[in-house]
């Protein structure tokens, strides 16, 4: 008797797991990422000749809690159609049994690995705004993401900003005004930090009912609870919070050459997002957003009060070259008053 | 504010206050309103011509020069028509034509594009 070898053990349950696209219009081209239900293919969509991402389930139970979750998710992307959420084309069960939704290509980076290359800071705050963008328009629909991270926001070649993988979304309400769907994640989904990443997805788990985990570091502490039916739109907000962190931090990056030190306002805008009471959080992502935007325009922010000291710096910084060309004329014509007419 | 409107008052206000310099100058204290008068006729003219050209050409180095050679120019027919004070009048008018020619770039609103239709 053959015994046999480990590699020819993962061949075969690698063969084995890939998805059977017969009968459908999609042509398997790789396997792009792993998630926490399933795993992320690129296909060819024959039909219109392009690259859509198909997101296939692992299991070959088509009515099963994953299944429902796949589809569920599907839904609420196509709930959610904006140019900063990746949108959905099609769902579907393929002939072995596993449920599939097909979206659309993103060709980018994750916002982790992008942000390396991005040095200045308004470039970064920019990105953040995007993202909020995206989020404030799913609150808008009744939807909260729940799993903000750097890892589940792309951005694609033409500076795109998409914010993905939104398996953990809740509804909070429907469009109509009917009641908030029942809550099917009321799971521990642990996803670590690098959760994107085939190897260290192998790690996410899912156990059993009443508590939730999203990500270390990014989740709200009434999230890290498993406090479920209380969480509400704060909870991305704190996770936007710690998003934005991440993004202006310089000690976050030791890799990358930041060209700005630690801003006490920034810093400010990020603790009122990531406060652990949530009444003490911005209201709304619009509010978040409208605050990081202030801080570019060289604006107050609502997040801190300033001093005069700090306030005339801030004014001298919005208006620097104004200011210089004032003091310019009045030296000339205390110059001129001094030496032409004594 | 439109960028013409913006030249127009900040050109007559730095024109103004150009012109109240002179008080300065006890030589010429006495004819201080005819100064003042003048000065903010020629602040205005620059202003409304650094507006017209800022709502036409968007670049900021390019209104930043015109608005100098406006002021150096108006400043320098002023000087001519005084037979003197060269440095005094144009120094400061060149100034005044460059802050006026910055913030019409930097701070006027340009004019909203026309509807498009199919």
């Amino acid at each position: 008797m053959k015994f046999l070898s480990d590699k020819a053990v993962d061949r075969l349950r690698q063969n084995a797991s890939v998805p059977d696209l017969s009968g459908t219009r999609y042509q398997l081209l790789e396997r792009v990422a792993r998630g926490g239900m399933g795993v992320v293919y690129a296909a060819l969509d024959e039909m219109l000749g392009r690259r859509v991402a198909l997101k296939v389930l692992d299991v070959p139970v088509a009515d099963g809690d994953l299944a429902r979750r796949l589809n569920r998710e599907a839904r609420v992307l196509a709930r959610l159609e904006h140019p900063g959420i990746v949108p959905v084309h099609d769902v579907g069960t393929l002939s072995d049994g596993r449920v599939f939704y097909a979206m659309k290509f993103v060709e980018g980076q994750r916002l982790d690995k992008h942000v390396e290359a991005v040095t200045a800071l308004p470039d970064r705050l920019r990105l953040f705004l995007r993202i909020c963008d995206a989020v404030a328009f799913a609150h808008a629909r009744g939807v909260m993401h729940r799993d903000l991270k750097p890892a589940n926001v792309m951005v694609g070649a033409f500076g795109e900003v998409l914010v993905m993988d939104w398996g953990l979304a809740k509804i909070l309400r429907e469009p109509s005004g009917g009641g908030a769907e029942e809550d099917p994640e009321a799971t521990i989904l642990h996803t670590p930090e690098a959760s994107s990443n085939a190897d260290a997805t192998e790690a996410t788990q899912i156990t059993g009912q009443g508590t939730v985990l999203g990500t270390p570091g990014y989740m709200s502490p009434e999230q890290a609870r498993g406090d479920v039916a209380h969480l509400d739109e704060r909870s991305d907000i704190f996770s936007l919070g710690a998003l934005l962190r991440f993004l202006v931090t310089p000690a976050g990056n030791p890799k990358s050459n930041l060209r700005w030190r630690r801003d006490k306002t920034l810093d400010a805008i990020c603790a009122k997002a990531t406060a652990s009471d949530p009444a003490n959080r911005y209201a709304s992502v619009s509010a978040l957003s409208a605050d990081v935007s202030r801080y570019l325009d060289g604006l107050p922010v609502s997040a801190r009060k300033e001093t005069v000291l700090e306030k005339a710096a801030r004014f001298y910084r919005r208006y620097t070259v104004a200011i210089l060309l004032i003091a310019a004329y009045l030296i000339v014509r205390t110059l001129i008053l001094l030496f032409f007419h004594r | 504010m439109n960028k013409i409107l913006l030249g127009l008052l900040l050109g007559t206000v730095l024109g103004a206050v150009d012109g109240l310099s002179a008080w300065f100058t006890p030589a010429v204290r006495a004819q201080i309103v005819g100064i003042v008068v003048g000065s903010t006729i020629k602040g205005l003219i620059a202003g409304v011509a650094i507006g017209f050209f800022a709502r036409k050409v968007q670049s900021l180095m390019l209104g930043i020069l015109f608005g100098l050679a406006v002021g150096f120019v108006l400043a320098f027919i002023v000087a001519q028509m005084q037979h003197g004070y060269y440095l005094e009048i144009i120094l400061p008018g060149s100034i005044v034509g460059i802050i006026v020619g910055y913030a019409t770039q930097r701070y006027g609103q340009a004019p909203a594009a026309p509807a498009t239709t199919r």
